[in-house]
């Protein structure tokens, strides 16, 4: 799922500036189960800026990174000044979109896709690459999981199966190797994986997918 | 022929230093350092950004060397720069005759001081290795364009033996080697007795015929340098007694340098170490009388025509 952080609440303060009345919307999809932008936070945004003074109410929508969703919204944004959204980017740029008039701010970082690896704690298991390579590194994903996005073993770095960037992180390659030894398929790993075609991510502005079958 | 590379192909026991380019566009330093060290090594190590901190860049000081007879050795990472990059700095090397070629990954940049970069990392050390000599040997850009004219490279990549998970870094040496490296200069060795561990594995794959081992040394100034370096640099094993032996020592700086000197004439008696490579990091004035300890000069000399 997509996993987002809160803003400082200075930082949003600082954001919505002079306005008087705010709408802060919540999202009830990804960043309601981690914790970070569902009704629940709303909620609590909204009263933190009643003390800070401002009229700040607070909605909450099942998707806000769907137009049906987010249509109804109009009447109640025209009311305010100021509309802080607690989606994902996604959702954040819908709002702008739907209502080009009126100001958003983001209330939220959004972090990246990710997985809740236990209690409170996240970690980003795809890129989003669009070039699919786990099935070679027993469902592992290095391009995401490896500081250097290395496909072919692990640099000179690991150490007791921590990450040499970060050492609360396990190394990716740790992880690729003791799956496949369990496997018995280390020799996969001998093969020289050849460079990854980026063409399909971080090759500049955003990607598109179209379904012939259902676009008209 | 890169003379490394001759002096490897003769068997001679081979000895390369390392210089890191200074923090400003002045070569002084660079200059001193190889002036210093010139009759003592084969070949000069010139990194690219060691630890992600921003300096000269390795072809600037290679070049400067260069016209001191110095035979460098240029690093290129892959960190900092994506595949067309790469290929360009390569083809620029090889046209201001710079052939020996050090193929790395490079350290992440939130080790250096621009932590704040976008990392690139488009390709890693082995496409870089099976890139270059696809350049070379078949004439071919990585999206299979022709490359006009010959290439002369000598590649090498570089290799920790206690990195982890240990079991897996001969075999990731021998795909090094079957990307293309000719020559390998490793992590700094402390902990001989995983080194030997290691070789021996190499040998067993029969990978000392196909590739010259370079086995890195650093002589330490003091027991508090060492065990800096224990926590702080990646992919190092330094045994408690060697800390043990720098801390009990009256000089510790003379104990470093006799520790360096005994590591390499032990290295010397492996079979398949094909040398070693002197990481003097910012003391580089000791290489001299290191070499000269560990019975490894005079230095053969190239052979001049005409």
């Amino acid at each position: 799922m997509i996993v987002g952080e809160r803003k400082p609440i200075t930082e949003i303060i600082e954001e919505v500036g002079d306005a008087e009345t705010v709408l802060v919307l919540g999202c009830g999809t990804c960043v309601t189960v981690c914790l970070s932008g569902g009704e629940r936070e709303a909620r609590e945004l909204a009263s933190l800026l009643r003390l800070k003074g401002k009229y700040a109410r607070d909605i909450t929508v099942e998707r806000q990174c769907e137009h049906e969703f987010v249509r109804p919204l109009s009447e109640e944004i025209e009311k305010v000044d100021a509309v802080i959204s607690l989606a994902c980017g996604v959702g954040t740029q819908l709002i702008s979109e739907t209502f080009p008039h009126r100001a958003v701010y983001p209330g939220l970082n959004t972090t990246f896709m990710g997985l809740p690896v236990e209690q409170g704690r996240w970690e980003e298991h795809c890129l989003g690459c669009g070039n699919c390579l786990v099935h070679h590194f027993a469902g592992c994903c290095p391009v995401t999981r490896c500081a250097k996005s290395l496909l072919n073993g692990p640099c000179g770095g690991s150490k007791d199966g921590k990450c040499e960037v970060k050492t609360d992180r396990s190394c990716a390659w740790q992880i690729i190797y003791d799956r496949l030894k369990l496997q018995n398929r280390i020799t996969d790993l001998v093969r020289l994986y050849p460079p990854k075609d980026w063409s399909s991510s971080r090759y500049g502005g955003h990607r598109t997918m179209v379904r012939e079958d259902m676009h008209r | 022929m890169s003379w490394l590379q001759e002096v490897l192909g003769k068997g001679i026991f081979a000895v390369t230093g390392e210089v890191g380019p200074p923090k400003g566009p002045n070569p002084d330093t660079v200059i001193k350092k190889c002036i210093q060290i010139k009759k003592h090594v084969d070949a000069v190590n010139f990194t690219d950004n060691q630890t992600a901190i921003v300096r000269m860049s390795s072809l600037a000081a290679c070049l400067a060397a260069k016209t001191l007879g110095v035979e460098p050795v240029m690093q290129m990472v892959c960190r900092d720069r994506n595949r067309i990059a790469l290929q360009s700095d390569f083809l620029g090397a090889c046209s201001l005759g710079v052939e020996n070629m050090l193929c790395l990954t490079g350290d992440h940049q939130s080790m250096g001081n621009h932590p704040q970069s976008k990392n690139v990392y488009d390709i890693d050390s082995l496409q870089l290795l099976d890139m270059f000599r696809n350049m070379r040997d078949l004439k071919l850009f990585a999206n299979g364009e022709e490359v006009k004219g010959e290439i002369r490279a000598f590649l090498g990549a570089g290799e920790s033996p206690y990195a982890d998970p240990l079991e897996f870094r001969a075999i990731r040496l021998a795909k090094k080697v079957a990307a293309g490296a000719q020559f390998i200069q490793t992590q700094a060795i402390f902990d001989l007795e995983i080194f030997e561990r290691w070789m021996e594995e190499l040998r067993q794959m029969k990978l000392t015929g196909k590739v010259s081992i370079l086995a890195g040394v650093i002589p330490v100034k003091s027991a508090r340098a060492l065990r800096y370096m224990r926590s702080e640099v990646p992919g190092l094993i330094i045994p408690d007694p060697l800390i043990e032996r720098l801390e009990r020592a009256e000089d510790q700086k003379a104990e470093g340098v006799r520790i360096c000197v005994e590591t390499i004439e032990r290295l010397k008696e492996i079979a398949g170490v094909a040398g070693v490579h002197i990481m003097a990091i910012a003391w580089e004035s000791i290489i001299p009388e290191i070499v000269e300890r560990a019975g490894l000069y005079p230095r053969p000399r190239r052979e001049t025509t005409g």
